[in-house]
């Protein structure tokens, strides 16, 4: 069913009782051309993208849970393209341009908001640091706006920008940044590959990957075997568990990242907006709750959930830039396990085994991602060659020592 | 939320710590080829349950603490020395 104001109407009067569900819930079949291993966002828009982009429609989607129960829906649902490196800013701007065309792509509403996304700076040497940034995004084609303090009080009023130790001096503001509502993401492009003959597989984990001389040949599932040349995993978090069945070794670590929201009031920021002398950003949700995050927990993890020491901090950092937080209560806190690379960037690659295809490595960052995550990893997975938009992102950077450290830390992911 | 036992400081908490990696990685072979000192700077093990971890006590007594940590259940199951042998629970 096509989605429009006039199916709403006719629905709306028949009492909404005649939706067909969004996508089937298939047997699995006994082989496949493309399994997917991972039923979020990346996943996803891989298998929607494999089918409407390569013509690959025989393509299986596993989920060991629920569609939008992993990180699609533990994220903050933040989008934006503000990088400093070549390979960053292009990847993350095509990503941009897919989001700008989703809703019209997928016939599904995502909410994208593009509120504006604010980088606050706290000194004279930040401030170059952002200006060379915007410099570099607006040779990129990308939009950037380096703002002093009056422009950041006219944007974000209730700011403390007067804080002792850290007065906000200005910021970057990239507009065409914002928000998308995360989940739907995932419902519309589950629906989208859906309707083009993508199966999309619940309650299924795999628990090994078939070789024959060297050569990928099916994978074991807890609902059976499945043959397939080609298996490609999208599963941030566990990209390492998965890669192990494959007998890879990863420069990645899995840790936990957690994010708050607040009880919902009026209006109060409509941009999304980051705290630069602490790890802290913030948006409003649709319902009125503030959605904030900030640093990792730090230490190894699979345990979706976080612990105090990380929560004080984003705390802190909070009340110093936006002490109008302080009076309102927290209603939920959550984790989620990102995969942390060894350089802070994303990993879409094919790798030594011949028919196992890799996406993961996502960081903080995997959301915003998504289109073009699920972009490029298609063409990977078709053409058993890179992107060109990902062709940074390829694995053999380790080794061939062309890392893509956008912040500089070098191989410690527990303070990237 | 984790307590650790330093062996210099004995039970404490957490904030007190910085954590600094997987302890299993071996520096590599200086003669070695350039393999091995890839893998001993990127490739983790990163493994869902024990775990060999240095922690700093970088709010205490400033040592490097070799602990044994579940990645799954965070529970500590022993510290120790850096040259201490850590055993996982039978």
């Amino acid at each position: 069913m096509r989605y429009s104001v006039w199916q709403l109407v006719k629905q709306g009067l028949r009492g909404h009782t005649g939706w067909p569900r969004m996508w089937r819930d298939p047997q699995p079949k006994s082989s496949y051309d493309v399994v997917i291993v991972g039923g979020g966002g990346h996943g996803l828009a891989t298998a929607y993208y494999l089918a409407r982009e390569h013509g690959i429609r025989n393509v299986a989607v596993l989920e060991k849970g629920w569609i939008g129960g992993g990180n699609v829906g533990r994220n903050t649902t933040i989008i934006r393209s503000n990088y400093l490196l070549g390979a960053n800013l292009h990847f993350y701007e095509y990503a941009m341009k897919l989001w700008e065309g989703l809703e019209r792509e997928l016939n599904f509403n995502t909410m994208v908001s593009q509120r504006g996304v604010l980088n606050l700076f706290h000194s004279d040497a930040q401030r170059d640091a952002y200006a060379r940034r915007g410099n570099a995004m607006r040779l990129a084609g990308v939009d950037a706006e380096l703002l002093d303090v009056d422009g950041v009080r006219a944007l974000v009023p209730m700011l403390d920008l007067d804080n002792a130790r850290f007065p906000v001096l200005g910021g970057l503001l990239q507009p065409r940044g914002g928000t998308v509502r995360h989940d739907a993401v995932a419902w519309g492009y589950a629906r989208a590959a859906d309707a083009l003959g993508v199966d999309i597989i619940q309650n299924c984990e795999v628990t090994g990957i078939r070789r024959d001389q060297g050569r990928v040949t099916g994978v074991d599932t807890t609902r059976g075997f499945m043959a397939t040349p080609r298996v490609a995993a999208a599963v941030a978090g566990h990209t390492s568990r998965v890669a192990d069945m494959a007998g890879l070794r990863l420069p990645v670590e899995s840790h936990v990242l957690q994010a708050f929201v607040t009880e919902g009031v009026k209006p109060l920021l409509d941009t999304v907006m980051t705290f630069g002398a602490g790890h802290f950003y913030v948006s409003q949700s649709d319902k009125g709750g503030l959605v904030f995050g900030g640093d990792l927990d730090g230490y190894n993890s699979y345990a979706q959930r976080g612990n105090l020491p990380a929560m004080e901090d984003v705390m802190a950092g909070g009340m110093a830039v936006l002490p109008v937080m302080g009076r309102l209560r927290v209603l939920r806190q959550w984790g989620g396990v990102v995969d942390m690379t060894m350089d802070g960037s994303p990993i879409i690659t094919c790798t030594d085994v011949p028919g196992f295809y890799l996406n993961g490595g996502w960081c903080y960052g995997g959301f915003k991602a998504t289109p073009a995550s699920g972009w490029c990893f298609a063409h990977t997975i078709a053409r058993d060659e890179p992107h060109p938009l990902s062709a940074a992102f390829t694995i053999d950077r380790f080794h061939e020592g062309r890392l893509l450290d956008e912040k500089g830390v070098g191989p410690n992911p527990w303070i990237q | 939320m984790h307590r650790i036992d330093c062996p210099w400081c004995g039970l404490r908490d957490e904030a007190e710590f910085q954590y600094q990696g997987d302890a299993s990685v071996a520096p590599p072979p200086l003669e070695g080829d350039i393999d091995e000192a890839m893998a001993a700077v990127y490739l983790r093990e990163n493994p869902r349950g024990w775990h060999q971890e240095w922690w700093h006590h970088v709010a205490g007594c400033r040592q490097y603490v070799r602990v044994l940590r579940h990645t799954g259940s965070h529970e500590v199951a022993a510290t120790g020395w850096p040259d201490s042998r850590l055993e996982p629970p039978a």
